[in-house]
C-alpha cells in the first residue's frame, strides 16, 4: 500500500499558492470506479480515507511500498495466507472484513505460533459501493484491534464490473512459534483424544440463512472468532501434550478429521452423543437436508492431545469464553486406511468420509 | 426437535434389535428390500445394520429419483440451460449427476449455464416474476412426495398468465417400480423374487395413502411395512416384517399411524391428475422402459411444458457397460458386486445412477459403510 | 420418500402460506396442498409445501408401539 501522495487534504487556504480544492471522498453513495485502481490521486484517496484511516497503525504509517519490522527474536517463523470470497458479504455474526481477519490469525495460531502481523490485498469490483468497503474495512480494523494484531502493508486493485462479485479479500499472517511447539496434522498418535472446542456449523448455517432462495428465520450467529489466545491458554496449561490443532473451516469437522488421518497414517474413532451442536444448527441442516459434520465454522478449533492431558486441556478450553462447550469428541485409533468411524447416538456405526463435491441442501 | 428427536432413541433402538436377533429364525435368511432412498439414507446414516442380526439383510431399491433419472434427461436440461439460454432452476441433487459429453449441471455452469439450485419450485416461480425478460424452467424430478409441489406452481403459474415459466417433467410413480422389480428377469429364473418383504416409503405414501400397496401384498404374497423417516420406525418396521414372515402373514401394515392413512392427502392427488396425465412407458435408468411409471403435463397445460415450449425430442443414451446399476437397484447385486465400484466408480467420479445421489444403493454404501468391506483393526 | 420434516404451525398467512417452526428455526411455506390448518398443528414439510398432517396421538401411540417387545402385541400394531 503506497500512500506517497503528500496532497493535504482540503486546504482551502486561499493565500496558499498551492492551495487546490479537493473533493472528499463520497462514501455515501460513491462507488468503486477503474480509477480508483489505477494508481494516481483517486487511488491514493481511497487508500488514504477507507484504508489508512480505519488500519491506521505505525507500520503503515511509514508510507512505504513494504512495512519495515522487527526481526521476530528467537523461535521459529510462520507464515499463513488465506483468500476470503464468501458471500453474502454480510451474515449474522460477522462478515468479510473480520472473517479475513480471524481466518488467518487461526492459521497461524494453529501452529502453535503467535499472530504477529497482517497483510491484506484487496480486489475490487468495478460498481461496489463504497458505504459497504467502508463497514467491512472498519469490521477488519476492529477485529485486528481486539486480537492485537495489526494490518501492516496491502494493496488494492480494482477490476471491471462483472469480473469480480464486488470485494475478494486476500490476507496473510506472520507469527512466530516458540522453541519447543511443535504442532503438526502428522503428530496425532493412536490413543491420543480427540478434542472440539465447541458447536459445530454455526458459521455455514448463519450464512446460508442469508441465500436467497434458502433463507429462514434463525438467531444463529457465525462464530467467526481470533483463537489465538485460546491456543495460547492450552500451550502453557499441558506444553508437549498438544500434537495438533486445526480449524474445521470449509467442508466442517469431518474434512479436518480425515485430513489429519490421512496426514498421521491413523483412523479416529467418534462418538456422536458428545459433539456439540445447537439446537437451532440442528433443525437448520435438518430442514435443508445438510449434515452439519461437514458445514463449516469459523471460531472453533480441534485438540489432539496425549491422552493423560485430556481432562487438564479439557479444562481449560472450558474456562476460556470461546471454549465454553468443549467437549471430548473421540479417539485416535489404530487403522491401516485412514477412516474417521462413528459411534452414532443411534447406537450403530458409520463412517464419517471426505465430502464429495459441495454439500448442497437436497430433496432426497 | 419435537417429533424427530424421541423416535433417534439409542435406548429404544437397543431394545427393537434386541428383540430382532430374538425372534428371526436362525435357520433361514430375511432379505427386505427399502424402496425410498431416504430410508437407505436413514439406515446408513445411523447405523442400524449394526442392531441386526446376520441373517436379516436389507436390500436397497431404487426409490432415489436422482438415481433413475436417465442420461437423456439431464442432457435435455443442459441443452436447454446452454443452447436455449433458460434461466434453468433445479433441486440440489441433480446438480452433480454425470451425463453426456462429461458434462453435468454444475459443469455446464461453469460453460455459461444460468443454473440456479432452489430449494422449491416456489423460487422457481419467483424468480419467473422478477425476470419476465428471461425464459425460466424448472426441473421437475421426484416421485409422488415432489410433484403435488410441482402441480401447485404450474396451476399457480397458469392462474397468473405468467407467460416465461415451464417445467421439464419427470415425475416418477413408486407403484410401477416396485411393480417392475417384482417382475423383474430374475423372478422368471428364480420363481420368485429374492425377497421376503418391503418396507414401504414414508413420504409417498403420505400422498397416495397405503392402499395402493395392498395389490403388491395379496398379489405377488409379500409383506409391506409402511414405515416413518426416522431410525427407530426403520427398525420397528424390520420387526414387523420379520413377524410377518415368521407367521406366513402378507399383508400391509402402517407403522407410519401418524402420517399416513389408507387414502393419503386427496387434495394432493386431485391436483396432481389435474395437471399431469400418465406417459405410456418412461426410460428409468438402470431399469430400462417402465410403463405407466411416469408423467407427463396434460395438453391443458401445454404451454407450461418445456418440452412442448422448446421443441424438445428426448434422446436415450446407454449407461456404461461395466455399471451393475440395472442389477443392484433389482436387489440381486450388491455394490460390491460391482467391478469398478469404488475404483473407477466413486462418489466423486460417478459412472452409473446407484452412485449419483447420496441415497443410491453404491453412494451410501461408500459414504457410510465401505468399513465393513475391509478388516479395520481398532486401538 | 424423500426429506421431509415435521413442524409446527405458528401463524397463517393470506396466499395459503404458513410460518413454520422447527428447532427454533422459522420459514414460510406454502399450505395448498392441505385443507383446515389452524396454529397449532404440526405439519410434515418437503419442498417449501406441507405434505401432511401430523397425527400427536398416533404420534405417541407409535412410540408406545417401540415399547412393546412381545409377539403377542404384534396385532396391535396393525391398522
Amino acid at each position: 500500500m503506497n500512500a506517497r501522495d503528500t496532497t493535504p487534504p482540503g486546504n482551502t487556504d486561499m493565500s496558499d499558492p498551492k492551495r487546490h480544492y479537493v473533493r472528499p471522498l463520497d462514501v455515501k453513495h460513491g462507488r468503486v470506479d477503474m480509477g480508483h485502481g489505477a494508481g494516481g490521486r483517486a487511488a491514493a484517496q481511497l487508500i488514504r480515507d477507507i484504508f489508512l484511516a480505519a488500519f491506521d497503525n505505525p507500520y503503515l504509517r511509514q508510507g512505504d511500498d513494504g512495512a519495515l519490522l522487527p526481526a521476530p527474536g528467537p523461535g521459529r517463523l510462520v507464515m499463513a495466507t488465506d483468500a476470503h470470497v464468501v458471500s453474502p458479504l454480510f451474515f449474522p455474526g460477522g462478515d468479510l472484513g473480520c472473517l479475513s481477519v480471524h481466518g488467518t490469525i487461526n492459521d497461524v495460531a494453529m501452529m502453535g505460533a503467535r499472530p504477529l502481523y497482517l497483510s491484506a490485498s484487496f480486489i475490487l469490483e468495478e460498481g461496489f459501493a463504497l458505504a459497504e468497503l467502508q463497514r467491512i474495512v472498519q469490521s477488519m480494523a476492529r477485529a485486528a484491534q481486539e486480537a492485537g494484531v495489526p494490518i501492516v502493508t496491502g494493496d488494492t486493485k480494482v477490476v471491471e464490473k462483472g469480473k469480480g462479485d464486488g470485494l475478494f479479500i486476500s490476507t496473510t499472517g506472520v507469527g512466530v512459534v516458540p522453541d519447543g511447539v511443535a504442532l503438526s496434522g502428522a503428530h496425532a498418535r493412536v490413543g491420543d483424544a480427540v478434542l472440539l472446542s465447541g458447536t459445530i456449523g454455526d458459521h455455514g448455517v448463519a450464512v446460508l440463512s442469508q441465500r436467497e432462495s434458502l433463507s429462514f428465520g434463525t438467531s444463529v450467529v457465525s462464530d467467526t472468532a481470533a483463537l489465538h489466545t485460546l491456543v495460547d491458554a492450552l500451550l502453557r496449561a499441558a506444553p508437549g501434550a498438544l500434537r495438533t490443532l486445526r480449524d474445521p473451516t470449509r467442508g466442517g469437522l469431518a474434512t479436518t478429521l480425515n485430513e489429519i488421518a490421512q496426514q498421521s497414517s491413523v483412523g479416529i474413532r467418534l462418538d456422536e452423543a458428545q459433539i456439540p451442536i445447537a439446537a437451532q444448527v440442528e433443525a437448520a441442516c435438518e430442514l435443508l437436508g445438510l449434515d452439519p459434520l461437514y458445514v463449516a465454522n469459523e471460531g472453533k478449533l480441534i485438540a489432539i492431545c496425549a491422552p493423560e492431558a485430556a481432562d487438564t486441556l479439557l479444562a481449560t478450553l472450558r474456562a476460556h469464553p470461546l471454549g465454553a462447550r468443549a467437549a471430548r469428541i473421540g479417539t485416535v485409533t489404530q487403522d491401516a486406511h485412514h477412516f474417521v468411524q462413528m459411534n452414532t447416538r443411534f447406537g450403530g456405526k458409520r463412517v464419517v468420509d471426505w465430502l464429495s463435491g459441495e454439500q448442497l441442501p437436497r430433496i432426497c | 426437535m419435537k417429533y424427530i428427536d424421541e423416535y433417534r432413541d439409542g435406548d429404544v433402538a437397543r431394545r427393537v434389535g434386541e428383540q430382532i436377533h430374538a425372534e428371526a429364525h436362525s435357520d433361514r435368511q430375511y432379505s427386505f428390500m427399502e424402496f425410498c432412498g431416504g430410508h437407505t439414507h436413514a439406515i446408513s446414516r445411523y447405523g442400524v445394520t449394526e442392531l441386526l442380526p446376520d441373517n436379516v439383510r436389507m436390500v436397497h431399491g431404487p426409490g432415489c429419483p436422482v438415481c433413475v433419472l436417465p442420461i437423456g434427461r439431464i442432457d435435455l436440461a443442459i441443452r436447454l440451460a446452454l443452447e436455449h439460454d433458460v434461466m434453468l432452476c433445479t433441486y440440489g441433487d441433480t446438480l452433480r449427476v454425470p451425463a453426456s459429453d462429461g458434462l453435468s449441471l454444475t459443469r455446464a455452469k461453469a460453460r455459461g449455464a444460468d443454473i440456479r439450485m432452489v430449494y422449491s419450485v416456489a423460487d422457481a416461480l419467483a424468480l419467473a416474476r422478477a425476470h419476465p425478460g428471461r425464459q425460466v424452467v424448472f426441473f421437475a424430478i421426484g416421485f409422488e412426495t415432489t410433484t403435488p409441489p410441482t402441480a401447485v406452481a404450474i396451476a399457480q403459474a397458469a392462474r397468473e398468465g405468467l407467460k416465461n415459466f415451464s417445467v421439464l417433467c419427470c415425475h416418477v410413480l413408486t407403484p410401477a417400480a416396485i411393480t417392475h422389480i417384482l417382475e423383474s428377469p430374475e423372478v422368471q429364473q428364480y420363481g420368485t423374487v429374492p425377497l421376503d418383504g418391503f418396507i414401504g416409503p414414508a413420504h409417498v405414501s403420505i400422498i397416495i395413502g397405503y392402499q395402493p400397496y395392498v395389490a403388491f401384498a395379496e398379489g405377488y404374497r409379500k409383506p409391506v411395512v409402511i414405515s416413518g423417516f426416522e431410525p427407530l420406525d426403520v427398525i420397528q418396521s424390520i420387526l414387523m416384517l420379520v413377524r410377518q414372515v415368521n407367521e406366513g402373514r402378507a399383508e400391509v401394515e402402517n407403522e407410519f399411524i401418524r402420517a399416513v392413512d389408507r387414502h393419503g392427502n386427496t387434495k394432493a392427488q386431485a391436483l396432481m391428475d389435474q395437471v399431469f396425465e400418465m406417459r405410456p412407458s418412461f426410460e428409468w435408468r438402470g431399469l430400462g422402459e417402465v410403463p405407466s411409471s411416469a408423467l407427463a403435463i396434460r395438453p391443458a397445460y401445454a404451454e407450461f411444458d418445456a418440452e412442448h415450449r422448446f421443441g424438445l425430442h428426448y434422446q436415450s443414451v446407454p449407461d456404461n457397460k461395466a455399471c451393475e446399476c440395472g442389477a443392484i437397484l433389482r436387489g440381486v447385486k450388491r455394490p460390491t458386486d460391482c467391478k469398478i465400484f469404488g475404483t473407477v466408480c466413486t462418489p466423486e467420479n460417478p459412472v452409473g445412477s446407484c452412485m449419483v445421489s447420496s441415497e443410491g444403493a453404491c453412494a451410501a454404501h461408500y459414504t457410510y459403510g465401505r468399513f465393513r468391506d475391509i478388516p479395520v483393526v481398532t486401538a | 420418500m424423500c426429506l421431509a420434516v415435521p413442524t409446527e404451525v405458528i401463524a397463517l398467512q393470506p396466499g395459503d402460506q404458513a410460518v413454520v417452526k422447527i428447532g427454533g428455526i422459522e420459514k414460510t411455506i406454502s399450505l395448498a396442498l392441505l385443507e383446515d390448518v389452524t396454529v397449532g398443528d404440526y405439519v410434515i414439510v418437503h419442498v417449501g409445501h406441507a405434505i401432511g398432517k401430523l397425527d400427536p396421538e398416533e404420534a405417541a401411540r407409535t412410540l408406545a408401539l417401540f415399547d412393546q417387545l412381545s409377539p403377542g402385541n404384534a396385532a396391535q400394531a396393525r391398522s
